[in-house]
């Protein structure tokens, strides 16, 4: 029993890369399974805001890379989950601080003992994106259904197979049924037919995320969350389940063209 | 192989050029000749130049790259056989060599972008031109740049670029920014099988698609008529 690595990326900032791996990381914890979130978005950390763990940083990364610590020492045990851990970000470091392989050795020494392993990351125009998928068994692209997102969104993934770690699946987040219906925001299909890689989940844009984020405590812990619910169900697709898309209430006959689209990849959904 | 002796292939960090014998003065000289004679082509572009057994000194390097950044091109690698002039390649920053990542690892697979094989010895002109054939989808940022014609077997998504000196074909979806015959032919042709390219050119002519985004492709064939760039389907020819 090895961990696989997973790293979450995206083309441009801001489209939700630190909310799935919060989110992600404790739904697969609810199914039982052994996880790090690690924040590879070094100088930039925040994974630890998102999960609620801030206040317990002691050592963080660059401490166990550069020796100061023992590995154990840096990782954040969750305090709901008692096979979740945070292995935090440096705030202080520059990106250089972290090469391509001390991330692989590091997830080389975490592999062991648990079953995931995420790594949330820079952007992939950044400095960083390298080294966040050097050790990567996966990655996962994450964007928002808009044009420069999506545009942005393909050159990461062209940079991923360029890097052989391809093909990339993909998360559609902050999707807005009722634009969407209006023809005024990208659809999951019109996405899917510019990136052409395999769809892991869509997220509905949801203010519980906003509200469990400011509280430290991500939304897959809610069982009313329509995002919480989209999060635990990449979790288990994560897992090897064949877990069905969701419709969101506003749309209609959007299923039909999800699993349309999957079929044609030769997954159903 | 024309007299100048220069040979032109694309990689995926941009051109190659390979220089021909002779002093350096008058290989620089030649280059710039195919500058000036195809500006569109070179416009915008990546290069790297193979310059043999030369010993370059930093005044000759710094110089090369000044002169590509007046046809705006940017001088990315220097390549030779010789350490010092390596060296100096990496002293401003350029590559020394062409990066072999693709054909190494993966076998299999054509190498893409596969770059033409080499000239026959007996053909006189440019115009033989070999094409150059890529298996995989141009995404945004990719840039694809090739003296000859070009078939993309995947699609071609917005952000991204061809740059051809004779035809392009994609068979899959064109969405990127094409420009065929961009030494000049008129008579270039693009064609896909949905032809809805963000620019289109054939050499100086210059057409975007219509904004029309639902409708129904077809495969379609661009070419100049009577000054102007149209675009029939196929099936209609
Ligand atoms: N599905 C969603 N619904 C509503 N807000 C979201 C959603 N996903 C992310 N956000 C918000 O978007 C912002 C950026 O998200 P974040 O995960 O920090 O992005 P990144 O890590 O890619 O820079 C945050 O304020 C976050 O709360
Ligand atoms: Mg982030």
């Amino acid at each position: 029993m090895t961990a696989r690595v997973i790293t979450i990326t995206s083309g441009k900032g801001g489209v939700g890369k630190t909310t799935t791996t919060a989110n992600v990381g404790v739904a697969l914890a609810l199914l039982g399974k052994r996880v790090v979130c690690l924040d590879g978005d070094i100088g930039l950390r925040n994974l630890d805001v998102v999960l609620g763990l801030e206040n317990r940083i002691v050592y963080d990364l660059v401490d166990v890379i550069e020796g100061r610590c023992k590995l154990r020492q840096a990782m954040i045990k969750d305090k709901r989950l008692s096979e979740l851990y945070l292995l935090p970000a440096s705030q202080k470091r520059d990106k250089s601080a972290v090469r391509p392989d001390d991330l692989k050795k590091l997830c080389e020494d975490l592999r062991p003992d648990h079953d995931y392993i995420l790594i949330d990351s820079a952007a992939g125009i950044e400095e960083g994106f390298r080294t966040a998928i050097a050790p990567a068994d996966e990655v996962v692209i994450v964007t928002n259904p808009e044009v420069s997102a999506v545009r942005d969104a393909d050159r990461v993934v062209g940079l991923v197979e360029a890097a052989e770690k391809g093909p990339a699946r993909l998360i559609v987040n902050r999707l807005k049924p009722g634009l969407v219906q209006r023809g005024d925001m990208l659809d999951t299909s019109d996405v899917l037919d510019i990136l052409a890689i395999d769809l892991i989940g869509i997220v509905p844009e949801d203010e519980t995320v906003l509200i469990s984020t400011n509280r430290g405590n991500p939304a897959a812990f809610d069982e009313k969350s329509r995002a919480g619910l989209a999060f635990r169900n990449i979790a288990r697709r994560i897992t090897g389940e064949d877990v069905p898309f969701q419709t969101f209430r506003e749309e209609t006959g959007l299923f039909g063209r999800f699993s349309r689209l999957l079929r044609r990849d030769g997954r159903t959904a | 192989m024309s007299t100048d002796g220069i040979i032109i292939k694309g990689s995926r960090d941009g051109l190659v050029v390979t220089l021909g014998s002779g002093a350096w003065h008058n290989a620089l000289a030649d280059f710039e000749a195919r500058l000036t004679a195809s500006p569109e082509f070179f416009k915008g572009a990546r290069v790297g130049l193979n310059v043999g057994p030369r010993r370059l000194t930093e005044i000759d390097a710094r110089a090369a790259r000044d002169l590509l950044v007046r046809y705006d091109v940017i001088l990315w690698a220097i390549i030779s056989a010789d350490e010092e002039t390596q060296h100096v390649a990496a002293m401003l920053g350029m590559d020394a060599a062409v990066p072999q990542r693709e054909t190494k690892t993966r076998p299999v697979e054509a190498p893409v972008p596969t770059p033409p094989p080499p000239q026959p010895e007996h053909s006189s002109s440019d115009e033989v031109e070999l094409g150059l054939v890529v298996r995989r989808t141009l995404r945004s940022g990719q840039s694809l740049r090739h003296t000859g014609s070009v078939a993309v077997v995947g699609d071609v998504n917005p952000g991204a670029e061809i740059v051809a000196g004779g035809d392009v074909v994609v068979w899959g979806k064109l969405r990127g920014t094409v420009h065929a015959g961009a030494m000049g032919d008129e008579a270039a042709i693009v064609c896909a099988l949905d032809l809805a390219p963000t620019q289109l050119r054939i050499a100086q002519h210059i057409a975007r698609s219509p904004e029309d985004r639902r409708r129904k492709p077809v495969p379609e064939v661009a070419r100049v008529r009577s000054g102007k760039i149209v675009a029939e389907s196929w099936e209609a020819k």
